[in-house]
């Protein structure tokens, strides 16, 4: 036993130094110098002013915006500092009843609308961050965009495109579109 | 099952393939010491540390090296959370963790389980992160890897004393496979857009001002409650978003290479600054398995026989397939009850899942996080469908050999390796021999102690669970899905996953404690009888092959393998799943 406590005990001090303190700093380090925006958090500056980031979505509920995924975080909607799901199970009646507001939200806010209602539209994200929503959760929406802000359809759903990803590579996750990119083209649209 | 679903799991299962045999070979290649550069660098280490690298280890005390050294690392994290409120790199100043809390995570990350209780951007300090949590990243996956290297020594060698050396073991598979990776690999992912910094959590301005209910707070900051002791909100607003630091990104590629699954934030691997793109999922996903698969090859490779590593990959394939078909399928259908209110059925279970990976990198994730014992999550399995949430439940429940974690999958599946050589041993007859190895009572009972260890953890730990009040307190989902709550978060820890259905409030002194005991127990309740066998088969002679010999390298012994841990670790559990998730299967589409 005794033989064991010596290796034991300077093995994980310095096994503990090199991967614990060493090795993030070492990555600090590297990652600070060639990737510096994503290092610090692919923030969005604007006129000076820290906005938001580029991965981090943000809560949406005036018409004149596109709206993005549900989020159940709390106390707040899209709480960067306490990330997470509703964790509601399928037949979970609260689930039912949540959903239920959400496509009555919708709808009162579009009430000509007969799409089919997308489901990430109503469903919470896992994250309760996620900045994307898929093309049809964009394309539910554009029509109350454009009238709300009185300009043409074929505008907003231009702009829609222009900031649509396609699968990575063509192959990996779905095609979506960044909410937050898209209402700040949308606000400088004059 | 969607064409792009097909195409997904086609690609990660060529990509994986074709990592098999260099990854494999650098494994066996390093721990022989067979590199000029690792002996260099090595043994300058070994002198600061008082380790004499040329000398054996008998499998006991290389077992209580494993033990003592697991014990320090609980020591270690419990304390850094005790005292990280007066620690440095603390920029958010985060108070010291409850012991409960701490106790818990130290198992947690010791045992490679990575369960959390807490959330990682509202808990714990940058040096609490780095210094323990990472630290255990690394260390807890090389005890792993050491160990299935020693019995594979136990089955390579014949007539010896030793099993090899547990300092120098340690040693190489942290400084010489997991760092380099790991160093590359996390540069990649701030490539993409994961975080990498120390700076304190960062305020913006949102484009909206968002309005919520905010618990209404006394002049002790206690929320108000009223007569039923509901908590009374109040109007609340805010101009401004928090968005959490911290030096992520070297923690989340030790994560997925160690199997660990301990997600720097609160949301895991489906935070998008953990896991910004589907291309760095994708190589999330990969290197999960880079080295449980690898170690086939290493197993191979040092038995002499590479067709026996094969055969061994083949069998963790074959159903890791068909496991990630199922839950792929499974998630792509829609919830009946959403579709009913007017939802687009086409999108599938989108409750719990992040856009950018959608149902069939949710659904592959899924599957490849609990096959592999890493529990890193990229959508919430308490969302699931029924049947979607049973499939990571069975992959743990199988004892977590389907790939497994790096190091406990292979083990795990040598000791059913034995138990069906044993089993078709006595269908015909002869004494059962595996590798040249004579299996015989001792290795039995070893054999015995490591398969059942597991379930009576997680039957018993659930059973106590359910028939107490503190137990049923947690419970955030009712009727039969309350019940595969706590059927998971025992599964999890006593498997050593660490993924849960999360909507479970697991954070209290009862579950803290129980799943402690279950996290523990199901790590080195394994190890030591793995390592006993470790020893007692490098003392036995190795036989030769003849006629009478049962091949262990071909389809049939494949077969066998499969339906041995298909029976014997998923039967125990079948009364439990009809509780959970099969009737509330049945419940979602009657009421239809």
């Amino acid at each position: 036993m005794k033989t064991l406590l010596r290796p034991a005990l300077s093995l994980f001090v310095l096994l503990s130094v090199i991967t614990g303190l060493a090795y993030p700093l070492l990555v600090t380090g590297i990652a600070k110098t060639t990737f510096p925006v994503e290092a610090g958090g692919s923030l969005i500056v604007k006129d000076g002013k820290t906005i938001g980031s580029r991965l981090i979505g943000q809560n949406f509920s005036d018409p004149r915006y596109f709206w993005g995924r549900p989020s159940a975080t709390t106390p707040m909607p899209y709480n960067a500092s306490a990330s997470g799901g509703s964790n509601l199970g399928p037949l979970n009646p609260a689930l039912m009843d949540v959903v239920k507001g959400r496509i009555d939200t919708l709808r009162a806010a579009d009430p000509g609308n007969t799409l089919p209602i997308p489901a990430d539209l109503v469903t919470a994200s896992a994250s309760g961050l996620d900045p994307h929503i898929g093309i049809a959760a964009a394309a539910y929406q554009a029509g109350r965009i454009a009238r709300v802000r009185g300009i043409e359809l074929a505008v907003v759903e231009g702009l829609v495109a222009q900031y649509t990803e396609s699968r990575q590579w063509g192959i990996f996750g779905e095609p979506r579109v960044n909410v937050l990119a898209l209402n700040l083209a949308l606000d400088g649209l004059r | 099952m969607t064409t792009h679903a097909w195409t997904l799991l086609g690609l990660f299962l060529a990509i994986l393939l074709v990592t098999v045999k260099p990854m494999g070979l650098y494994l066996a290649k390093v721990m022989a010491g067979d590199y000029g550069f690792v002996r260099k660098t090595e043994s300058p280490l070994y002198r600061l540390c008082g380790v004499q690298a040329d000398e054996e280890m008998v499998w006991l005390k290389y077992a209580f090296a494993i033990l003592l050294f697991n014990a320090l690392g609980v020591l270690a994290v419990y304390a850094l959370q005790r005292l990280q409120a007066w620690l440095p790199l603390n920029p958010q100043g985060m108070a010291n963790v409850s012991p409960d809390s701490a106790f818990n995570t130290a198992i947690s990350f010791v045992s490679n389980t990575n369960w959390q209780g807490y959330g990682g951007e509202s808990t714990m300090s940058y040096l609490t992160q780095m210094l323990a949590l990472t630290v255990q990243n690394f260390l807890s996956a090389a005890t792993g890897i050491v160990v299935v290297i020693a019995l594979i020594r136990g089955f390579a060698r014949h007539t010896a004393a030793t099993v090899g050396n547990a300092w120098v073991d340690l040693t190489r598979v942290t400084l010489y496979v997991l760092l380099p990776i790991s160093i590359v690999y996390a540069v990649f992912l701030v490539g993409q857009g994961s975080i990498q910094n120390l700076d304190a959590y960062k305020e913006v301005t949102t484009l909206e001002v968002t309005k919520y209910d905010a618990p209404k707070l006394d002049a002790d900051g206690q929320p108000v409650k009223d007569e039923k002791g509901a908590v009374v909100n109040e109007p609340a607003e805010t101009a401004t978003q928090t968005l959490a630091m911290g030096p992520v990104a070297s923690q989340e590629a030790i994560k997925m290479l160690g199997t660990n699954g301990g997600g720097f934030f609160n949301a895991n691997s489906a935070h998008p600054y953990e896991n910004p793109t589907p291309l760095s999922n994708f190589i999330q996903m990969l290197s999960i398995f880079l080295i449980p698969g690898a170690l086939c090859f290493t197993f191979g490779r040092m038995v002499g026989d590479t067709r026996q590593g094969w055969a061994v990959l083949a069998v963790m394939t074959v159903m890791f397939a068909g496991l990630a078909i199922a839950a792929m399928y499974f998630e792509q259908q829609a919830n009946p009850l959403l579709t009913q209110l007017g939802v687009d059925p086409t999108f599938g279970n989108m409750e719990g899942k992040e856009t950018r990976f959608g149902i069939a990198d949710s659904g592959l994730f899924a599957t490849i996080t609990t096959a592999a014992s890493c529990g890193a999550v990229i959508a919430m399995h308490d969302s699931f469908m029924p049947l979607g949430g049973l499939v990571p439940l069975v992959d743990m429940q199988l004892g977590e050999v389907v790939f497994g974690g790096v190091g406990s999958g292979l083990y795990g599946m040598l000791v059913f390796a034995i138990l069906a050589v044993f089993i078709s041993g006595l269908m015909i007859g002869r004494t059962p021999e595996y590798l040249g190895k004579k299996i015989e009572t001792y290795e039995m009972k070893m054999t015995s102690i490591a398969i059942l260890v597991t379930p009576l953890l997680v039957l018993v730990g659930t059973a106590v669970a359910v028939i107490t009040g503190d137990g049923r307190a947690g419970i955030a989902n009712p009727g039969a899905h309350g019940f595969s709550e706590i059927l998971y978060a025992f599964s999890s820890a006593a498997n050593n996953n660490g993924s849960a259905f999360a909507g479970l409030s697991a954070n209290t002194p009862f579950y803290n404690t129980m799943l402690g005991i279950a996290m523990w127990f199901g790590r080195f309740g394994v190890i030591v009888p793995v390592l006993a066998m470790a020893g007692s088969l490098a003392a036995k002679k190795r036989l030769a092959v003849t006629e009478g010999t049962l091949p262990t390298h071909g389809p049939l012994f494949v077969v066998l393998l499969i339906g041995v841990v298909l029976l014997v670790g998923l039967l125990n559990y079948v009364p439990a799943l009809a509780l959970g998730p099969v009737i509330e299967q049945l419940m979602l589409f009657a009421t239809y």
